[in-house]
């Protein structure tokens, strides 16, 4: 057989039909439901009287709109109340499993998938959600979709799809002293663009790739979104195996040992042909910040805010214009300059244990600076529990962050926590669009370490002079 | 889903590139569970900000088609950025790349994105920013100018389909397809049993947090 890559051995072995022409019929195994992006993809079920066709395809599950002080408060009625509400009737009229926002299975989706073993290596796995290819990390084919998209999966099981074009990007050279793995793909996008991968299935590959932890390799794929690319996928390896062993969800005695068996094959062929490959040296990598509207404008924090009038076509000038106006920017600034009024901690970007650790060692003995308001939101509340019996909340709570109840959160506008007009935060969520964390709020996008170092002294800071 | 068989309107002008779904439509309004009427969301900050939006601006206020510049839709899975564009009466959006879940999301809904380049694009935001009405012939897959002047543009055989019949692509699948599919499972079923969850594990673990927490 012709060499293949990763990508095309999940997708064949996915495919109920062919339509000719490159459209495929793709079958999907597993479906994560959130509460944003399903309300309309059951009443579509609903209304044509259909039923799901595999209650066990599906977890439902709230993040977006919960909110995160929790505690003994009441959720509040509201329009956020009533979508959760409707999740959970939705999911107990069709049979599904909800995981309650009180319990210990709760999360962001994309943080729970993995911890419970539903996300596995060769699987092709949805969500009505753009995120959704943080699952890649584990080796399996994992990409948003619309609801209407929702709908068919819910009745179908499959999607009507068209195979992407497959690009290799390799990552070569480790990662230095105070650089994270939020850092490389910042700066990957920055690199390649937004609308740089659009079109391609990214593959992780290279040495740094291998030397992540199963938890950068999450950071990693899940902000292939913001480099254009629906999916991204890193090959799975021993640390993809000894992460899924024991999970609740994973397959477990003979179904284990079957499915180490056929993840064996799970990675693309030594002479498999890309459309495109992209090598990408992290060795010298500086820690990296947004300054403007999308995440390609990014750049090391040692850097400046960039000059529209230096942009070569009027197009570029004119956004560039825009997006500095609106981040209440002036050309020239040192990124380091840059004073912040927020600080965010979490997301499905950065809200795992090892990035609270990675906060938390830069907290650790100091003080959140007073002009500063932080908030550390765990991914899931097993990333909670885990974190309070390492005594991480305390570093967080002494250095006078917030320390709250698992959830979005800030990274989307849709809760209790977001910013208000002007405010300005050090944010290592994904998406630094206009008023994604909140009307007229201005986001920078950075590591963990780096928020941590922002919040301290209260701007813009390279993270490297405080380690 | 209501047929696209020809449109012929104004084309707005939003020429800028990858005006994202947060702008298209703000996630605050994800709250809300309907699909229908949300077309006085789009562009929410936009068109509340302090300069007139192209899509409040006379004669582009009526407009059936919109212009926009590379990676139109590119964030979010919000199937909510279409239906709101729908709603405003937009059947088609022209653009030089899209954002790729919203270029899906879009057939679903009947509304035709179409991708131009070069000389072809450079006409249609003229016309455009002359307020010159276009007419977008899906069968024909053309775009006509009052010039007489006629540009061809690309689209998927399937989804062509869709969008000239209005079809329900579930449905469709449903009809159509429901054999292979069976036959699928019946084959992943024997050959990959690790991949299976058995719907009784799965509402013991969502159960099981009632008692922990
Ligand atoms: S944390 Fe942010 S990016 Fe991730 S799923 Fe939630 S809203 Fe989306």
């Amino acid at each position: 057989m012709a060499a293949q890559t990763l990508y095309d051995k999940i997708w064949d072995s996915h495919v109920v039909a062919d339509h000719g022409n490159g459209e495929h019929l793709l079958y999907v195994d597993r479906h994560l439901v959130q509460e944003v992006s399903s309300p309309q993809a059951f009443a579509a079920l609903d209304q044509d009287e259909r039923k799901v066709r595999c209650p066990e395809a599906h977890i439902a599950v709230a993040d977006h709109a919960v909110p995160t002080l929790r505690g003994d408060r009441p959720f509040v009625e509201g329009l956020a109340f009533s979508q959760v509400e409707r999740l959970k009737e939705n999911a107990a009229n069709h049979g599904i499993a909800y995981m309650p926002m009180d319990g210990e299975r709760h999360g962001i989706v994309h943080v729970i998938g993995p911890e419970l073993g539903f996300t596995l290596p060769g699987v092709v796995l949805v969500c009505g959600d753009s995120h959704t290819c943080t699952h890649g990390a584990f080796g399996c084919i994992a990409f948003g979709i619309g609801a209407s998209e929702c709908t068919s999966i819910f009745a179908t099981q499959t999607l009507r799809q068209r195979k992407q074009k497959t690009m290799r990007v390799n990552l070569e050279g480790g990662l230095p002293n105070g650089v994270t793995v939020k850092d490389v793909i910042l700066a990957l996008i920055a690199e390649i663009g937004t609308g740089g991968g659009v079109g391609y299935a990214l593959e992780y590959a290279g040495s740094t790739v291998r030397d992540l932890s199963m938890a950068a390799r999450m950071t990693l794929c899940n902000m292939s979104i913001e480099a254009g690319s629906r999916v991204g996928i890193v090959a799975p390896d021993d640390k993809t195996f000894a992460f899924l062993d024991g999970r609740p969800l994973a397959p477990s005695g003979e179904a284990w040992k079957q499915a180490m068996a056929a993840w064996s094959d799970l990675h693309s062929d030594a002479d498999a042909v890309f459309d495109r490959e992209v090598t990408f040296n992290t060795a010298d990598l500086a820690p990296q910040v947004s300054w403007g509207t999308t995440p390609e404008h990014t750049c090391a924090v040692t850097g400046q805010v960039p000059d529209p009038e230096r942009e070569a076509d009027q197009n570029s000038k004119s956004r560039l214009r825009k997006s500095l106006a609106y981040m209440g920017l002036e050309p020239g600034t040192a990124i380091r300059d840059i004073a912040v009024d927020r600080v965010f901690v979490g997301s499905c970007t950065n809200g795992r244990l090892e990035d609270l650790r990675a906060a938390a060692q830069v907290l650790s003995g100091r003080k959140v600076a007073d002009s500063v308001k932080a908030i550390a939101v765990p991914g899931s509340a097993a990333v909670k529990i885990a974190a309070e019996r390492e005594g991480l909340h305390e570093i967080f709570l002494s250095a006078g962050f917030e320390w709250r109840d698992a959830g979005c959160s800030m990274c989307v506008a849709m809760n209790d926590d977001r910013l208000t007009e002007g405010e300005r935060c050090a944010s290592t969520s994904n998406r630094n669009f206009e008023g994604r964390q909140g009307k007229g709020g201005r986001t920078h996008l950075m590591s963990p370490p780096m928020a941590a170092a922002a919040a301290v002294t209260g701007k813009i800071t390279d993270v490297r002079e405080l380690l | 889903m209501e047929k696209f068989i020809t449109v012929k309107s104004v084309a707005a002008p939003l020429l800028e590139n990858a005006i994202d779904t947060d702008v298209i439509f703000p996630a605050r309004f994800l709250l809300l569970l309907d699909r229908e009427g949300l077309g006085r969301y789009a562009f929410s900050e936009r068109r509340n900000g302090p300069e007139p939006f192209v899509l409040d601006t006379p004669p582009y206020d009526t407009a059936k088609i919109l212009v926009t510049g590379e990676n139109f839709g590119t964030g979010s899975s919000r199937e909510q950025a279409v239906w709101t564009i729908a709603d405003l009466g937009i059947r088609c959006v022209i653009a030089r790349s899209f954002g790729e879940i919203f270029f899906a999301n879009c057939f679903k809904n009947g509304v035709l994105p179409i991708r131009l380049g070069g000389d072809d694009m450079a006409a249609v935001e003229k016309a455009a920013e002359t307020a010159e009405e276009i007419a977008i012939d899906l069968e024909a897959q053309s775009i006509r100018f009052s010039s007489g002047r006629e540009i061809r543009f690309d689209i998927e055989p399937n989804l062509k389909r869709l969008l000239l019949l209005g079809l329900d692509e579930v449905g469709m699948i449903l009809a159509e397809e429901g054999d292979a599919i069976e036959a699928f499972e019946a084959r992943r079923k024997a050959e990959l049993a690790w991949m299976s969850i058995g719907i009784d594990k799965l509402h013991a673990l969502a159960e099981e947090q009632d008692n922990n927490g």
